[in-house]
């Protein structure tokens, strides 16, 4: 790599880091979303063209918001002036006045340290008036610094429905009055949720698609904010840890052959091309986090108890019982029949598959392939052959992804 | 800002309530009323003394009752100013259609500003 293309590469880096933190800035220092951003992106063109020369500034984030700042005041200035004439040609009055001038010199810069606001801007992007998949374009927008097409690439949808998306959630925002702010007290762990929610889901629709693996690492860029901006929530750390656990083995989960991609479950993974770095730090998360939910004032989450699953599902010797319990935690925490169904597959290596078919049995999800496969699975292993056939086939039905279907029909031949 | 909170009601459900507990109801809408940032409103008359209007193609077309059969009644409404929509959905949920199993609609209001 040349110099010329380390330095590009360097600028970019820093554009990524720092745009959530310009722009939330300049969100709650002007109030508005759309002068903000065009205020960011014209911030970030004029660094993009002295950067390269100048050499980056030693305070970035300072630097841009600084510059974006005078840019949207100017651009403020000129439309006041604009609508003053305007008014004056419609009723003759004379303009207010402004003549408090500003030194805009571009290159003195705020030396007073610049509030961190990017927590307020996501609880904003994240706020439940919102719908889900807006917040989801929003947050990856606004914190994460994707592009709209990058986003809409991700999402598989064309860039104009995407920036529709992002103008009607911008605009609902205004609009509606919804606040730049971190909501306080009883409200704070119901919306934390949502956030948490949002950022799982951008790292399921990346880890569950073998072809979009930059969701998932997007995901865990913003989980590692949020747990900078929340040190001390057991959930954003649980969270973190259950990405970087679960995506530490994203190398083995799939196998190339002519068909495409081909699913390869826990038990018949490669351990030795998991990402044991990341697995180690994953853990240490949770240690953190189980230790602050130890505190008797809060209780452990779903987040942290599906993180400590993840963990034990690293082991060499899984450790079923352990699982098992964890899972009947979590189904106790969510009264969620797919957990119960999850605690059911480590029910049936605890204990064997007739009890696991018992619980599996009790749980009505007709529509959810899972429940048609897992009971598929017991009923192999029980020697139940047609019943077995008969539920692959209703799961075969309900498969949406080409490695599931190939994966249930390989099933089907052999029972 | 200035919102609409816009209440709706299951059919039947004033009816359903005991005659103490209708009361208190009433008293509770009344002291919405006197809640800071509320700044109007009004209950409506029965759904059942509604008039609708509307064009079916160029003929105007006034018709007996609500636009549509909802499950749902549009019972009234209160005016509120408020800094943000938290504000307001805290106002919002303190309105007893809420728990009784009603719901309330905020609607940003359109004012000279916009």
């Amino acid at each position: 790599m040349g110099r010329e293309d380390r330095s590009a590469a360097l600028i970019e880096q820093v554009f990524r880091d720092e745009w959530g933190r310009v722009l939330a800035s300049l969100i709650g220092y002007f109030g508005d979303w759309d002068l903000a951003e065009d205020a960011a992106a014209e911030a970030f063109a004029i660094a993009a063209q002295r950067w390269p020369s100048d050499g980056v500034p030693d305070h970035p984030a300072a630097w841009l918001i600084t510059t974006a700042r005078r840019r949207a005041i100017d651009r403020l200035r000129r439309d006041r002036v604009l609508a003053a004439k305007l008014r004056l040609i419609a009723a003759a009055e004379p303009p207010a006045g402004e003549a408090r001038s500003e030194n805009t010199a571009e290159d003195t810069v705020e030396t007073s340290p610049i509030p961190d606001e990017r927590l307020e801007l996501v609880f904003m992007c994240c706020h439940p008036a919102l719908a889900v998949e807006a917040q989801v374009a929003l947050t990856l927008r606004a914190v994460g610094g994707l592009s709209t097409e990058e986003i809409a690439r991700a999402f598989l949808v064309s860039p104009e429905t995407m920036k529709r998306r992002l103008t009607r959630a911008k605009s609902k925002i205004k609009v509606a009055g919804i606040p730049f702010g971190v909501p306080s007290g009883p409200r704070l762990p119901e919306r934390l949720g949502a956030i948490l929610a949002v950022v799982y889901l951008i790292f399921n629709e990346g880890y569950g698609d073998p072809d979009r693996p930059g969701l998932a690492a997007e995901a865990i860029r913003l989980g590692r904010v949020l747990a900078g901006l929340l040190p001390a929530q057991p959930e954003v750390l649980g969270l973190l840890a259950l990405m970087l656990l679960h995506d530490s083995r994203r190398e083995t989960r799939f196998a190339g052959n002519e068909h495409g991609q081909d699913l390869v479950l826990l038990p018949d993974q490669d351990r030795s091309r998991w990402d044991w770095r990341q697995i180690a730090e994953g853990r240490a998360l949770l240690d953190r986090a189980l230790g602050q939910a130890a505190h008797p004032a809060s209780r452990t989450g779903p987040y942290v108890i599906q993180a400590a699953i993840a963990s034990l599902q690293a082991q060499e010797q899984l450790d079923w019982p352990q699982i098992s319990v964890l899972y009947g935690k979590l189904a106790e925490l969510t009264g969620s029949p797919v957990v119960r169904l999850n605690r059911a597959v480590a029910v049936a290596e605890a204990d064997g598959p007739a009890a696991a078919l018992a619980i599996v049995d009790q749980l009505d999800l007709p529509d959810y392939q899972y429940w048609h496969s897992t009971r598929a699975e017991l009923l192999r292993r029980l020697g139940r052959r047609d019943e077995a056939r008969a539920a692959f086939r209703r799961a075969l039905d309900l498969a949406r992804t080409a490695p599931e279907r190939r994966f249930l029909e390989r099933r089907i031949a052999e029972s | 800002m200035q919102y609409a909170l816009l209440i709706y009601y299951k059919p039947g459900t004033n009816e359903a309530l005991g005659a103490d507990e209708a009361e208190a109801v009433h008293r509770e809408y009344t002291e919405l009323k006197d809640t800071p940032g509320i700044i109007g409103g009004a209950a409506l008359h029965p759904v059942e003394t509604a008039t609708t209007v509307r064009l079916r193609g160029d003929q105007l077309l006034v018709t007996d009752g609500p636009f549509a059969d909802t499950k749902e009644i549009f019972a009234g409404f209160y005016l509120l100013e408020a800094d943000d929509l938290d504000r307001a959905t805290e106002i919002a949920a303190r309105i007893p259609a809420v728990r009784l199993g009603g719901s309330v609609e905020i609607r940003p209001v359109v004012t000279d500003q916009d």
